[in-house]
């Protein structure tokens, strides 16, 4: 089977929902150079993480950088292939199942990579979403605080982190994780 | 950072460190080991090591006495402090490297790849081990015997998803967490090897046509992609919506996404409208009863005029059967019937495509309802906000980068709000306050309450009025009166609404949202009620010898046409002008928000007034779609130039339930009793319409009915389904008594899964106590090696002192 038709049959199981693989590879081979954007060599060449994250959908957003990682398979974890991009879109697309993404969405919230959110994970995660300046940061006793609630809330074993499980269980109450798409 | 340097190490402060010596999970040629063999590994070693009686070194403050086995050492910050062989236990943890670890992700998806071919549910609480962990339980792990190797794992689960259908394969596949090539790989070892049944015929044959079933199910699988995503750039909308939800998010998309679902159900109303009822009657036109006036462009806001005698209105439709082969014969010769002729009763398919499109209409309500509603219900989901706020409010969809600045600043304010909501409820208020605050809500709500009832007395004054000083056919622009009062009084009480909701001060932002959606809702509906009153009660009357359903479609059709007048004045002056007054005048640069709750309730309230309209004038639908077109395009355009995404915490899934709760509920059950009441009550006009000779226009159907009884006994199921289902009172009994139970049951099971959750928490919490304890037997054990060694390596002589400490008699 060609390289097309491997980049087909990824329908199959991957979720891009409204952006099958043949648009996708397109999209990649836009952030290729010009020179490699054949069918095969567009299959085994990486793309550089600034390239990625000059990307419309990332942007803007604050994860972005971590995302990359997460979906990177290179030893130096900072180029992905075309097998990642798919499974970036996937992920992120509207079809892709909250069990699916709430198990990336850890693995993204997951800053220091040891498998669990510590306080530090945390408050990096909060600093992420309220801005990085100084002046948009929560002060500190209600970076504290705000801390203390959630694993009051999530860590159900009370060992002072978060982990998978737990996680998924609070995700699993809130309906709109839906908004994990892009 | 340690106080006692002595005994632990620093925790790396870089835990990004591959070389380092602190194993991640993310090394994922790591198979999570079990904590037993851990633990008989160091016992072991103790063992071999003796044990040694050492003096107790005197104890530092950090330490704490360690007689107590529930203490942890604790850092200056108060968290665990571990050594660095503690902390490498600690981190091939299967809590901690299930995320991680293929290994781990195999045996689980291995587990229920097996629940899947056995169909076996939930495993019996009976068969478990009481301390096994729930988390642990799934996957599988065998304690006593050898834990299983990667690779054996994985061909386990090979051989499990060879046993499942193609369809279901690709189904677990697409749910597991593992990357593209793994995922590919495993599919190819899965397939079904070709050629093996090749000896035996009647097997290839049965696996041909399995191959032949799966083929055709992956291509028209890859069809059924195609076609939806040429469909989807096809959609008009598509492009329109992820830009407004890439610009403002997702709570404005909510109302636009509802706007969408507003124009499926009217297009899912009007065909059959169109099909079996003006269709047919605009090719039989009856014969005209009068001079037909001209047209003059007041048709078009009034109604009346020219319109009155067309398929517009009910007043045109003829009450006799159409297309009849004959007229009565007059000198008793035969009837010879025409070929290819069809009599057609106009007065049934009225009455019965009505209710079958009501029929459809509710059925596809309920269900989106329930669907929604289902979507968005947790149980327990009230809890825990501060943890779904961080983790789940951030919008992924949000693409432009000021966008993203007002995301940040958002979620700040939630964040907040959501510390001072705590705050202000771990300080309760004193009895005072309260009592002040009750007294507060209490006033405005009497007020707003009296604001509606003034708007109501409002609008029956003035239909009286309307009523006592009949309107000739010069002077029809007066009968745009009433709907410009009406909508006036619309259009000025949720201004004045949100100037009482001021005064109170509610403790959540949220409820201070639904507050002032019900009162909104409230004024509409009661003024919809009184004026349902004026039409059925008080017009019929006056109108006696005159079509009072023709009046009646019209009043709605100046109403509809009033109300859409009304949202372009509302979108003009409350977003364009006070965005240009707001930036000239006062100087400031916020733009005025988007009003989600209010913008709405318009559009129910449109929506309901179609439905009222439905059954006088079947072409009001058609106005519908039209006027809903427009909307999407004015609120769009202007939504863009003037408006900012709300302030307000919005829960998108929620507030969609909300709405489409509030268009099922008062609107169309309010809509459906009233013709209801239309259709079984009231006396229809006996110069106009199908049931121009009717007591009631549900007679048409009763008559239908006894006609059919008479024909003969090969159509008598139908008469007896109506006498005894539909005219007896018994069967609705039953059935009412049947969803009150089934209501019941589903309450009894959501308590029921409440007070599983409690248990299940208290065992996840005991058994995290358990965790702590083992761990920090860990830390000793190592202490003691490295004490021992330490000691030895010193050559020091000490004296073997007791143990004081109660290890041995652990």
């Amino acid at each position: 089977e060609g390289g097309m038709g491997t980049v087909k049959q990824s329908d199959d199981f991957t979720l891009t929902g409204s952006l099958p693989s043949a648009r996708a590879h397109r999209r990649f081979c836009e952030l290729l150079p010009q020179e490699h954007r054949s069918v095969e060599e567009s299959l085994q060449a990486r793309v550089s993480l600034e390239q990625i994250l000059s990307l419309p959908e990332l942007k803007a957003n604050p994860f972005k950088e971590r995302i990359c990682k997460v979906f990177s398979t290179s030893p130096s974890r900072d180029s992905l292939s075309f097998e990642d991009f798919l499974d970036l879109l996937s992920v992120f697309s509207d079809t892709a199942t909250p069990d699916i993404k709430s198990h990336y969405a850890f693995r993204i919230f997951d800053f220091d990579d040891d498998g669990t959110l510590n306080r530090e994970d945390l408050s990096q995660l909060v600093n992420c979403l309220t801005g990085e300046s100084e002046d948009t940061r929560l002060s500190a006793s209600e970076m504290k605080q705000l801390i203390d609630n959630i694993l009051e809330e999530s860590d159900i074993d009370r060992d002072g982190t978060i982990n998978l499980s737990e996680f998924q269980h609070v995700i699993s109450r809130s309906p709109d994780f839906a908004s994990f798409t892009v | 950072m340690s106080q006692s340097p002595a005994f632990v190490l620093n925790v790396l402060e870089t835990p990004e460190d591959p070389e380092g010596q602190e194993p991640s999970p993310y090394d994922e040629s790591e198979v999570h080991d079990s904590f037993h063999q851990l633990i008989q590994e160091q016992s072991r070693w103790v063992a071999e090591e003796g044990l040694e009686l050492q003096q107790r070194q005197p104890e530092t403050g950090a330490l704490g006495a360690s007689g107590s086995d529930h203490e942890t050492m604790l850092g200056p910050e108060g968290a665990p402090v571990y050594s660095m062989a503690t902390l490498r236990i600690l981190a091939s943890m299967p809590s901690r490297t299930i995320g991680r670890s293929r290994g781990a992700i195999i045996s689980q998806y291995y587990s229920r790849t097996v629940k899947l071919r056995r169909r076996a549910g939930r495993p019996q609480l009976r068969d478990m081990g009481r301390s096994a962990r729930p988390s642990l339980r799934l996957y599988d792990l065998e304690l006593d015997s050898a834990v299983l190797e990667e690779e054996e794992k994985r061909g386990l689960l090979v051989k499990e998803l060879q046993g499942l259908t193609a369809a279901q394969r690709d189904h677990m596949l697409r749910g597991m967490p593992l990357s593209l090539a793994e995922k590919r790989g495993l599919r190819e070892e899965s397939r079904p090897p070709r050629g093996k049944h090749r000896a035996q015929w009647h097997r290839g044959l049965l696996s041909c046509c399995d191959q032949l079933r799966d083929s055709c199910v992956l291509a028209s699988h890859n069809l059924g992609l195609a076609l939806l995503s040429g469909l989807q750039a096809l959609m008009p909308w598509h492009y329109a919506l992820k830009r407004i939800g890439g610009r403002f998010g997702s709570s404005v998309l909510s109302y636009f996404l509802f706007l969408k679902t507003l124009l499926a159900f009217n297009t899912l109303l009007l065909p059959p409208l169109l099909a079996f009822i003006v269709g047919v009657q605009a090719a039989f036109p009856p014969a005209p009863t009068g001079p037909v006036p001209a047209f003059t462009g007041l048709e078009l806001l009034t109604g009346g005029g020219y319109f009155t005698h067309s398929v517009m209105y009910y007043g045109y439709y003829s009450n006799a059967t159409l297309n009849q082969p004959c007229a009565s014969p007059l000198d008793g010769s035969q009837c010879t019937p025409e070929a290819g002729s069809l009599p057609y009763s106009m007065p049934l398919a009225y009455l019965f495509t009505l209710g079958a499109a009501f029929f459809i209409t509710c059925i596809t309500l309920v269900y989106s309802m329930s669907r929604s509603f289902g979507e968005s219900y947790r149980v327990g989901s009230t809890s825990g906000v501060h943890a779904i706020t961080v983790f789940c409010s951030w919008d992924y969809k949000v693409t432009q980068r000021w966008a993203t600045r007002l995301q940040h600043d958002n979620i700040r304010t939630q964040l907040k709000e959501l510390l001072a909501e705590w705050q202000s409820r771990q300080h309760r208020r004193s009895a005072c306050g309260q009592l002040r605050r009750v007294a507060v809500l209490g006033l405005v709500w009497l007020l707003c309450l009296g604001t509606t009832l003034g708007c109501t007395l409002a609008v029956y004054t003035f239909s009286e009025l309307m009523i006592k000083s009949p309107v000739s056919a010069e002077r029809e622009a007066v009968l745009l009166l009433l709907p410009l009062v009406v909508c006036l009084l619309n259009l000025g009480g949720p201004y004045l609404f949100r100037i009482l909701a001021a005064l109170e001060r509610h403790d959540s932002p949220v409820l201070e949202v639904y507050v002032a959606i019900c009162r909104n809702l409230i004024l509409k509906m009661v003024t919809l009620g009184i004026l349902c009153y004026h039409w059925l009660g008080r017009r019929v009357g006056t109108l006696k010898d005159q079509c009072w359903e023709n009046f009646v479609g019209q009043e709605l059709y100046r109403l509809m046409v009033m109300d859409f007048i009304f949202t372009l004045l509302d979108t003009l002056l409350g977003e364009l002008v006070w965005r240009l007054f707001s930036e000239k005048q006062l100087k400031r640069k916020g733009k005025p928000e988007f009003d989600i709750a209010g913008n709405v309730l318009e559009l129910i309230y449109g929506q309901t007034l179609t439905w009222l309209g439905v059954l006088f004038s079947p072409l009001l639908p058609a106005m519908q779609i039209i006027k809903l077109l427009l909307l999407f395009y004015i609120k769009k355009a202007s939504l863009m130039a003037n408006c900012q995404a709300p302030r307000r915490p919005w829960k998108a899934s929620h507030m969609s339930t909300v709405f489409i709760s509030l268009l099922c509920f008062p609107s169309f059950l309010g809509a459906a009793v009233f013709l209801c009441y239309a259709v079984w009550q009231v006396k229809p006009s006996s110069t106009c319409g199908p049931f121009r000779t009717l007591d009631t226009m549900y007679e048409a159907g009763k008559v239908w009915v006894r006609r059919l009884e008479k024909a003969g006994p090969r159509v008598s199921w139908l008469p007896w389904i109506h006498r005894y289902l539909v005219e007896d009172t018994f069967p609705i009994y039953l059935v009412s008594a049947l969803l009150l139970a089934v209501i019941y049951l589903n309450i009894q099971v959501v308590k029921g899964q409440r007070k599983v959750i409690c248990l299940l928490k208290e065992q996840i919490s005991n058994e995290g106590e358990d965790k702590i304890f083992l761990i920090n037997k860990l830390q000793r054990v190592y202490e003691r090696k490295e004490r021992s060694r330490a000691g030895r390596t010193e050559e020091a002589v000490t004296p073997p002192a007791l143990l004081t400490d109660g290890w041995d008699a652990q």
